[in-house]
């Protein structure tokens, strides 16, 4: 830790800046809520494109393809639904918040976990069923 | 002791002047989008490698171009009022602030008009 800014200045203990903080898992679903909403922001983009491919007829939805059956089509992908599942799952969790409920410390810890595991076994899920239904490629 | 004149302190609208509006507009977004989100990772996101005719004939159905209409409104004004709010934490220059404020209502705009009216001609 840096020296007291002033030699006068009486030993206060010095709240934890991020660096050193010792994440809870409360702490870290809250910050990854914000990163999940900001990330399917930048996905509406994509679904806008999908959409404009789509209506301009079969010609038109070829290169879209080619980039979504991609390597870095297929991540993008799969870190939207896993973020979808993700900003889904702990948004239940905020609306139960909002109505009063969960706010115990081990129950928010429980949820939070609960909401990690889960979100990940439903992006997966997804990603398999439609990897193995449609031959090789994601859905 | 408050600083509010009892006119302002009645109508509990604060220094936004819009009160708790987008709070609430934030929540019930939230509860519409839970069964639309729902909808859209079971039966939308499985389409997106499919052939042309598939995903047509998928939103060519009345209900699913309905529940995509739906998902498409809610979603794009559940991430205006976020995005506005990030934008809100962060951003603390009056000007950088104001700008980055339109562009995330131009930006909502565009996708929204974009999608909308591409899912309507799928559709129709």
């Amino acid at each position: 830790m840096a020296e007291q800014a002033s030699p006068n200045a009486p030993s206060r203990p010095l709240s934890p800046h991020l660096q050193i903080y010792s994440w809870p898992v409360t702490m870290m679903t809250s910050i990854t809520h914000r990163l999940t909403g900001i990330a399917l922001s930048v996905g509406t983009a994509f679904l806008a494109w999908w959409l404009i491919a789509l209506a301009s007829g079969p010609d038109a939805y070829g290169p879209f393809q080619e980039v979504a059956h991609s390597i870095i089509g297929q991540i993008i992908l799969f870190g939207f639904v896993w973020s979808l599942a993700f900003h889904l799952l702990n948004g239940i969790r905020h609306l139960a918040w909002d109505l009063g409920y969960g706010f115990k410390v081990s129950t928010a810890n429980f949820t939070g976990v609960t909401v990690i595991v889960l979100s990940i076994l439903v992006a997966v899920g997804v990603f398999a069923l439609g990897f193995f239904g449609k031959g090789g490629y994601w859905l | 002791m408050t600083m509010q004149t009892p006119l302002s302190r009645v109508q509990g609208l604060g220094a936004s002047h819009t009160g708790t509006r987008s709070f609430w507009r934030q929540r019930i977004t939230a509860l519409a989008l839970v069964p639309l989100a729902i909808w859209f990772l079971v039966a939308v996101l499985g389409l997106v490698g499919g052939t042309e005719a598939e995903v047509a004939g998928f939103f060519q159905h009345p209900v699913n171009a309905i529940l995509m209409f739906l998902f498409i409104m809610f979603a794009l004004w559940h991430m205006m009022i976020g995005l506005q709010e990030v934008i809100e934490d962060y951003a603390h220059a009056p000007g950088a602030k104001l700008i980055l404020l339109l562009l995330n209502r131009a930006f909502t705009i565009v996708v929204g008009a974009s999608c909308l009216l591409a899912l309507l001609k799928i559709a129709i």
